[in-house]
Formats: C-alpha cells, structure tokens, sequence
C-alpha cells in the first residue's frame, strides 16, 4: 500500500471512478452544446441568457463544472506525481510537486466558485 | 555484413556510456540475437550480459533490440534487425551494472510486495488442495510469467514510479494469485492494493502486451484487478 494525502480520494479506486464518471458527464455536456449550438445557428445573447434561466440547465452547468473541476484534479495530480519526481528533479521534487499542487488546486477552487457565482450569482 | 551497435558501459573505468558498433559476418544466416551477442563475445570478451538456458524459458537474457524488448535468445535477426543494424541496449529504466546486465532490484521488490506464493489459512488437508479443471484454466496466461522483466522496462509508469507502480510484472504475478481458488488472502490482498500507485498507475498503453515474449496480457489482468477493488469497493 502507497500512501498519498494530496491526491483526490486518497484511494487509486476512487480516483479512478471519479476520473471516468467525471468524463461521462463532461462528454455528455459537450454533446448537449453542440447539439444547442446545431439548432441555434444565429445565438443571441437572449437565446443563452434563456438556456440558463432554466434551472435543469444550471444544475447540469453546475455538474459540469463539479466534474471539470475533479477530473482536473485527478489529472493534474497524476501528471505531476509523473513527471515531478526525483528522478527527473533531485532532491528539490518533494517541494516542487507540492508547489504545484497546491497552485493547481487554489486555481481549480478559485475556479469553482468563480464558476458558481456566474451561474447562480445575481 | 551486420552492424551491432551495442551498448558499452563499465562503471569501473568509463565516465558515461556508449554505443560501441562492431561489424560482423552472420554468413547469411538467421541467427537468434544471442548468437551474435555469443559471437561478439568469442571476439572481445569483455562484453557482458545474462544468460542461461537459451531457449526462452529462463528469462535471463531480456534486452533492448532495436527499441522493442525481448528475450534475446528467441529473437531472430528477421524478427528485429532493419537496414542491416542491430542497436542492442540494456532494459530500459533500471539502473546498468555493466554493458547489457541491469540492477533488477526494484523489479524484484515490487514482485515481493504482491505476495507471489498461495496464503490459505484452512488446515492443509492430507494430500493437496484440489481445483477443478474450470477452476485451474483460471490460472492459464497467468502462471508462465518467468519474470524476465521484458514488460514492467517497456511501461512509461514504471519509469517514471517503479518504487510505487508494481509493473505490469507484479501485477500479472497479483492476480494469478488472486484468481487462485486455493488462495484465501484475496480480501487482504485487494486491500494492499488500492491506493492510486500501485495499480491505478496502470493507463492501458499495452506496451507490456506488445513485447511480453511469452504472449501473456498483463493488461487484461489489471483490468481484471480493478474489476475485483470495484466490486469490492462499491
């Protein structure tokens, strides 16, 4: 058993789920907009402004983002534990990785509420 | 005429490594990689590298043959060699002792991590654990693994965290283990497991499956892991 505090769920399984549920939803998404985008060839302002009104379009926004957000996590967290490491960094790897990390996560929180307050803000 | 170019290294007397090519006469037959390598020797003897049972069966013998492992003794020339070159390098990723002999000492560890013998706490009965034939086939593809290290050297994860990721090795080596109906350690042995290293670094390139010289598919055992912590996990 490898130990690890800074990845997602601190288990390969839930990440693992997490990672795939994640790019479901996220998949799903993108074909919804692009379907909407099919239909609406000339989008104004008041037709996207309409799509989210609606709240099961905000909800699923906001699954969007939830699932942007852990997948983001889980991914920037694996490429880092990677390719930042002592063998390609020394001694100083432990230190950089953590950096990282922990920028890479300010900004996927930074990101979450951001993204909260445009669709449920005033 | 063949040109090998072949990876020299001898930490006692060179400050870095390198490829050293060597011309030589196979007088147009389809020898296995070992034979040259025996050849190339019978001319300078200070080439080092392992090998025992030349026939596959050992292991000893994995090396890097123009960019794709395998066992040099049941590689032929046809198999491996383009534009009349033969590039031989040490395993990728473990640490060179001298010319094509690596330190498989992390490789060895990650084999010892799994547990790779039966746990079975029920009382040994008078003669052996039987199976049923449905039960035994369950251990076909798995149990030939013969530890050449061919597929954990040629697996980006395993570069990259061989003390954590288990390889493909191992992990093969995991489930035969189990998959075992004699084996009663599984819950144990799941546990062990999951954690976002030690399987989880698995990402289905399939680089162990390309080059694995006994055709087994570590790839589809790990899938067969992650299906087991899945059913256990959820």
């Amino acid at each position: 058993m490898v130990t690890n505090v800074t990845s997602f769920g601190r288990s390969g399984l839930s990440d693992w789920v997490v990672q795939r549920v994640s790019a479901v939803i996220l998949a799903l998404y993108t074909l919804f907009l692009v379907f909407w985008f099919a239909q609406h060839p000339q989008v104004q302002y008041e037709q996207w402004s309409e799509l989210f009104k609606c709240t099961s379009m905000r909800i699923f926004s906001l699954l969007a983002l939830f699932s942007l957000i852990a997948h983001a996590w889980v991914g920037v967290w694996t490429i880092t534990t990677d390719y930042l490491t002592p063998l390609s960094l020394g001694k100083y790897a432990t230190a950089v990785r953590f950096l990282v990390q922990c920028a890479c996560t300010i900004a996927l929180f930074v990101y979450l509420v951001w993204g909260i307050d445009i669709l449920w803000g005033n | 005429m063949l040109t090998v170019s072949i990876y020299r290294y001898n930490p006692e007397t060179d400050a870095e490594p390198y490829m050293q090519d060597v011309q030589l006469d196979t007088g147009g037959k389809d020898l296995m990689v070992l034979d040259v390598l025996e050849l190339l020797k019978a001319k300078d003897e200070t080439i080092a590298y392992r090998r025992s049972c030349r026939e596959g069966v050992c292991g000893s013998d994995g090396m890097n043959m123009n960019g794709k492992n395998g066992l040099a003794c049941i590689t032929p020339l046809s198999e491996t060699v383009k534009n009349n070159k033969l590039v031989l390098r040490p395993l990728p990723g473990l640490p060179v002792v001298r010319d094509l002999v690596v330190d498989m000492a992390i490789f060895y560890k990650q084999y010892e991590k799994v547990k790779p013998y039966l746990l079975n706490d029920s009382p040994a009965p008078a003669i052996e654990r039987l199976q049923t034939p449905e039960e035994r086939e369950k251990l076909d593809g798995l149990y030939e693994c013969i530890l050449c290290a061919c597929c954990s050297t040629a697996c980006p994860s395993f570069w990259w965290n061989p003390d954590k990721f288990i390889g493909p090795s191992g992990l093969l080596q995991a489930y035969r283990f189990l998959a075992d109906s004699r084996d009663t350690a599984t819950q144990e042995r799941l546990a062990e497991l999951d954690d976002p290293f030690s399987v989880f670094r698995c990402r289905g390139i399939m680089n162990c499956v390309a080059v694995c010289p006994k055709g087994l598919n570590p790839t589809r055992a790990i899938g067969h892991i992650r299906e087991m912590l899945l059913h256990r996990g959820t």
